[in-house]
């Protein structure tokens, strides 16, 4: 019975002690959970998500266009027809966009063979072939270039050994690497002149050490993804259908 | 699994403390313990839905339900906890690319996250991209190194927090990495990078001087540490230049950490680097014990990690 009176006191002497003690750190304890399966899912949240998945899964779904055959990047030297189908299809889709806003024509597009991600399977093309050829948020853009920096873009890409896609362009090299012959539009390229170069937004800034876009003489942003421009360009054919060809060689 | 214990100058009374022995004590204090558990994310990157069972990496990881689960059952378990992101919320996955981050806020609010900093990919959509989500956003984003003040998200984020469970008081700053040479300035357009290391010092004076807050926590997105790049700055460069802060809560590196990195700080003292590499695969946990019997001499703090 003692014993609980000074209980009592205890309590009504922690009553009255309005003071609240400083609390100090005693112990840290740190580790890390793994999120696995054998964690059940939150029934609400899962239900949450399930429209929005619906949604994309239908969507990255939905058929686009056909290919008679599988296409990979490596296919070819210099150039692939899966290169080749990239790089003209930006050409195709933002040219129109381009002339609409500055009354000029894109006279070249150039991107880089890395940034193709993956292969075009043969079968359907879905939005999602999309998503895997390109699943960066890279968008096109328009440099103005003099000519002698296009001198200085076939200069790398003579270098550089490898099928970086372009369209509108025509090279040739020798076996020693060297430029034999560059034109655009059938004509040799003109140092003085002004030639509208297509490419994505992440080469423009030197991306695969790509420093010939500067200087420039401008720059055109479309805000066009690449990747939407090659779902616009799916959607207007039936079976696709890009065969490697002579825009760039290596003479023997 | 087999976790190795370090414990750190163990203190006796700590260890009484746990065997809720009140005989000793002084009628004039309250020997009270107060537990507050931190959780962690950091570069969830759109991770939404869990790896499929064919992920040559990540097999059956993650997913933001299962996630909501655990976070559900720690809380229980707790209600003192905080839950935090170190930034990268976005891209990654498709439903970034359809909804822009829209779901990711929304489940991260459903999620009850109090906080979160910003990382690099939250400009991808460039800096209105992410203005135009915060709306969906019911916690708040917290950074003390960006000057946004002549952008879109001026008044929208926080140098620091307060928080007050149960008694003790948490304050939570923000750093961001920086912006120049990483993210296309159309992106960030015109937001100010400011010393990192001199805006921890300033946060930590406010917070510990000022506010005098018993526990800090520093969200950063500047990454782990640079080995290629040593006097770049990094969670580990700042943890040892620095005082006050209690545990840094890491992110952008991707690292996974087998346990949480102990760092002596710029007076001496044993603090915490944490990051749990990304995509949602792994939640971080640290609990904080605190009490009224620390024998202030012995800075007897036991860090078992």
């Amino acid at each position: 019975m003692r014993f609980t009176y000074l209980i009592y006191l205890l309590f009504i002497s922690l009553f009255f002690n309005c003071k609240q003690p400083k609390e100090y750190i005693a112990k840290i304890e740190g580790k890390q959970i793994p999120v696995t399966d054998s964690l059940s899912e939150n029934a609400e949240i899962e239900a949450f998500i399930a429209p929005y998945r619906a949604h994309i899964e239908k969507d990255l779904g939905s058929i686009l266009a056909y290919a008679p055959k599988t296409y990979s990047k490596s296919d070819g030297k210099f150039n692939s027809a899966l290169g080749n189908f990239m790089a003209d299809a930006v050409f195709d889709e933002a040219n129109p966009i381009f002339k609409s806003r500055t009354g000029h024509n894109i006279d070249m597009v150039v991107l880089n063979h890395g940034g193709i991600r993956s292969i075009i399977s043969k079968g359907n093309i879905t939005t999602r072939t999309a998503f895997e050829l390109m699943p960066f948020e890279n968008s096109i853009v328009v440099v103005a270039l003099k000519g002698a920096q296009v001198d200085s873009l076939t200069h790398y890409l003579s270098k550089a050994k490898t099928a970086h896609p372009i369209s509108k362009l025509k090279l040739s090299i020798d076996k020693n690497f060297n430029v034999v012959d560059a034109t655009i539009n059938g004509e040799k390229i003109d140092a003085n002149k002004t030639y509208f170069v297509a490419t994505n937004d992440y080469l423009y800034n030197g991306g695969d050490d790509m420093t010939f876009f500067k200087p420039n003489e401008g720059l055109f942003v479309l805000n066009y993804k690449i990747r939407n421009a090659l779902i616009d360009n799916f959607k207007k054919v039936d079976t696709i259908n890009p065969v490697i060809d002579d825009r760039f060689i290596q003479l023997q | 699994m087999k976790r190795r214990d370090f414990i750190q100058q163990a203190s006796a009374t700590a260890a009484l403390v746990s065997m809720g022995s009140l005989g000793l004590q002084s009628f004039t204090s309250i020997p009270k313990t107060t537990k507050i558990t931190i959780l962690h994310t950091n570069d969830v990157h759109s991770h939404i839905d869990p790896f499929g069972a064919e992920d040559g990496r990540n097999a059956n990881m993650g997913g933001v339900a299962r996630r909501a689960r655990l976070i559900e059952t720690i809380r229980n378990e707790n209600p003192n906890t905080l839950l935090l992101d170190a930034g990268d919320i976005f891209q990654g996955t498709p439903y970034f690319n359809y909804y822009g981050g829209e779901l990711e806020f929304k489940l991260m609010s459903m999620l009850k996250y109090d906080a979160a900093t910003i990382g690099n990919h939250d400009f991808d959509n460039a800096i209105d991209g992410l203005y135009a989500q915060l709306p969906h956003a019911k916690f708040d984003f917290i950074i003390s190194n960006y000057d946004f003040s002549n952008t879109i998200l001026d008044t929208h984020t926080k140098p620091y927090k307060l928080f007050k469970m149960d008694g003790i008081k948490i304050g939570v700053f923000g750093l961001g990495i920086e912006l120049n040479g990483l993210v296309d300035p159309a992106m960030y357009k015109e937001t100010k990078y400011l010393d990192p290391v001199e805006m921890a010092q300033e946060m930590t004076r406010i917070l510990k001087i000022q506010e005098k807050c018993d526990l800090v926590i520093c969200l950063s997105h500047m990454g782990y540490t640079y080995k290629n790049n040593p006097e770049k700055i990094s969670d580990l460069k700042l943890a040892a230049l620095t005082k006050d802060i209690d545990l840094i809560i890491g992110g952008h590196t991707h690292t996974f950490l087998p346990k949480p990195t102990l760092v002596k700080n710029s007076i001496d003292k044993t603090m915490l680097v944490n990051q749990v590499g990304c995509y949602g695969i792994n939640l971080g946990r640290i609990d904080f014990y605190f009490d009224t019997l620390k024998n202030k001499s012995s800075n007897g703090t036991a860090i078992v990690v």
